[in-house]
């Protein structure tokens, strides 16, 4: 089947996700930000960077201050590495080739992993002396560390530029990270053939052989069962308000009508699932359970959920609340 | 402890399904699976499910998994956002309440849709390494250069693994990548991610699986050669890079101890190695001999690796020569998190 509907999706923040670091790893990215690297000494002697706030170990309590603070570095070994070729556009920090690598700075027994920016693939190995290069204006993150550089025999690290801080500027106490995925969704067969139907201005549901059971809208199964709804079944867009809800709040999406609006659970006429929709054409008060209701389609159909604007009564009396009282 | 077994497996895997959802592309593994446990849908006493939200990109994306189960009347049900091998984990606890005696287990996964790589990136440390976006494969990659560097071996010994579940594969239907070469055909591919080709890495793999496990009497009385699980334990390590011996896995080791895959002859391993180096690295941890033990003859996750379920089929794969009696005795291996940072051993064996 090579007509199944797909959509672009993406999942971001907006403005990054944010983060309280706490005090142990809040002194790490301070000390970052004034250009330090701080690390903890842990009860077995171990030196332990980045520090978090027990010891990898034994799981003990790392406190935030104490005489088990100490600087490490700038001077680091290269433990491992790994090229990476294509840097992704708005994730890595440089837009050139680059390693990422497990550095043990001098005086820790730990590795940091961070960037090396060392232009080519063969210019880094197991054993590679490198030290930070500093960000003129850090704000107390592990991207204060632009990359770290090789390291000449008998060179000096180039030291972190001076941080000056602000009035208010007190310890770094969170952080902010963008976080931004794309997706390619596939509807599957059974929600392409039903968006399909509301271009047509049809309501597609399904029923698998066992059963009666017709669900409007289904994924493609019968939920009771499991078992494939394969058999094309049509809806009608008339059918009976089982519950509904008056929103009072606003804004809550782009097709929200100004408040205050009824949204409902609608039992569909051949169908044994319930179907959500708005309610329009009716004061909200009037709206009542076990109203009979027709759709409202849009002038222009689409195969999306825009095809059914709302649905309104349609003057029938009442349905039965037997009829409907399983579908609550 | 109940004795509780393996009594049918079911598994698929594409490259990239674009003609179903996720609830579709379930429906006929599970179908399958219940079928061939001789269990009815209706008697199967828990439902336990692992997959991973942000595959799909929506949260509690779980949940239409349910749709595929048929979960009327009610159904005692539970989800891990880990690797369905862990779900089973939970299934055999369940089991061994004494509340149940049977249970379904599945696991689904598309890793086609997103970046699989970036999605992963998501489970790391948010504050020092998150930041930076290494891939998964960045990370493995760090693990292999240690490795290497620390075990003395080359990337030929890399490339024989990768060469060797190509071979295996080949009979199986759900190997995506499969074929009769040699590791000097794969030394000839570019290193892609230093030391790492691609071969050495997991291809993207959309797929699920399902097991019913059964206790005691029922599953002799449904299984013509129920595969007992002897023992499964899981274990898991630090999640900094930095403090890990990389080389080695601690966790694997322990989590075989504690299963007893010593205890016996090991007459095939599947181990969830996504990696090339992984599988040497596993393969140490639980001292496997491949003189006398088959490893990944399925092709392993370097053939296919639906994420969330590759780890689950691990474990169907065995339960499925013993039961077939190709083998008597084996051992299943699944892996969560950055470099083999959590693993699970389910020891097998067969009356």
């Amino acid at each position: 089947m090579t007509d199944v509907f797909t959509a672009r999706h993406v999942i971001e923040y907006p403005g990054g996700y944010t983060r309280s670091v706490g005090p142990v790893i809040g002194r790490f990215l301070t000390g970052l930000r004034d250009g330090r690297l701080l690390a903890v000494r842990l009860t077995d002697g171990r030196v332990l960077v980045p520090p978090t706030e027990y010891d990898p170990a034994t799981s003990a309590t790392v406190a935030a201050e104490g005489d088990h603070w100490i600087e490490v570095g700038p001077r680091g070994t290269v433990q491992s590495f790994t090229w990476v070729s294509q840097p992704r556009k708005g994730k890595h920090s440089l837009d050139k080739p680059f390693a990422f690598a497990l550095i043990r700075p001098d005086g820790a027994d730990t590795a940091i992993l961070h960037v090396v920016d060392c232009g080519r693939a063969d210019a880094i190995r197991v054993g590679s002396r490198v030290a930070p290069k500093w960000r003129p204006e850090r704000t107390g993150s592990i991207a204060d560390i632009e990359a770290w550089l090789p390291l000449g025999d008998g060179e000096e690290p180039e030291p972190a530029p001076l941080h000056v801080p602000a009035d208010d500027e007190g310890p770094v106490t969170g952080i902010t990270v963008p976080i931004r995925l794309e997706y390619e969704l596939t509807a599957g067969i059974a929600t392409t053939r039903y968006l399909k139907g509301l271009g047509e201005g049809r309501i597609i549901g399904g029923r698998s052989p066992s059963s009666d059971e017709v669900y409007a809208a289904s994924r493609g199964t019968d939920p009771k069962s499991g078992e494939p709804t394969s058999i094309e079944v049509e809806v009608r867009d008339t059918g009976v308000i089982t519950t509904f809800c008056v929103v009072n709040v606003p804004g809550l999406s782009e097709l929200a009508p100004e408040i205050p609006y009824v949204s409902a659970q609608i039992l569909l006429d051949g169908a044994n699932n319930t179907f959500f929709g708005l309610i329009r054409g009716v004061a909200v008060d009037d709206v009542h359970m076990g109203q009979r209701v027709k759709a409202h389609w849009a002038d222009e159909l689409k195969p999306d959920h825009t095809s059914i604007q709302w649905f309104e009564p349609t003057g029938e009396p009442d349905a039965d609340y037997d009829l409907y009282k399983d579908y609550l | 402890m109940r004795d509780v077994a393996v009594v049918s497996f079911a598994y698929s895997n594409v490259a990239r399904d674009s003609s179903h959802n996720e609830t579709e592309m379930i429906v006929p593994v599970l179908q399958e699976a219940i079928a061939e446990s001789g269990i009815a849908h209706n008697d199967i006493g828990f439902v336990c499910s692992g997959s991973l939200d942000y595959l799909q990109g929506g949260p509690f994306a779980f949940v239409a998994g349910l749709d595929a189960v048929g979960a009327w009347p009610p159904v005692r049900e539970s989800h891990v956002e880990m690797d369905a091998a862990w779900a089973l984990y939970e299934a055999w606890v369940a089991i061994q309440t004494g509340e149940v005696d049977s249970a379904l287990v599945y696991g689904f996964g598309k890793s086609s849709p997103g970046d699989l790589h970036e999605i992963m990136t998501l489970q790391l440390d948010p504050y020092y390494v998150l930041p930076q976006w290494p891939s998964m494969v960045d990370l493995a990659a760090l693990q292999a250069c240690a490795f290497l560097e620390a075990d003395g071996a080359t990337e030929k010994d890399l490339a024989e693994v990768a060469a060797r579940s190509q071979r295996n594969a080949q009979d199986n239907p759900n190997a995506l990548r499969k074929g009769s070469i040699t590791a000097a055909d794969v030394l000839k591919q570019p290193v892609t991610h230093h030391p790492l080709r691609d071969a050495d890495v997991f291809p993207i793999t959309d797929g699920s699986a399902a097991v019913v496990i059964a206790a005691g009497e029922l599953a002799r009385k449904v299984s013509k050669r129920p595969a007992w699980i002897r023992g499964i334990e899981h274990r898991i390590e630090a999640h900094g890079l930095g403090v890990r011996d990389l080389t080695r896995s601690e966790s694997t080791r322990a989590a075989g101890e504690a299963a007893g895959v010593a205890s016996g002859n090991v007459d095939v391993a599947e181990l969830h190695a996504q990696f090339s180096h992984e599988e040497l690295i596993l393969a140490e941890a639980l001292g496997l001999d491949a003189t006398k033990t088959s490893i990944n003859p399925s092709g392993g996750a370097l053939a296919a690796n639906a994420v969330m379920s590759a780890g689950l089929v691990r474990i169907g794969e065995v339960a499925q020569r013993i039961t077939n009696g190709e083998a008597d005795r084996g051992v299943a291996h699944a892996t969560s998190g950055p470099c083999l940072q959590q693993n699970l051993v389910c020891v097998l064996e067969g009356e």
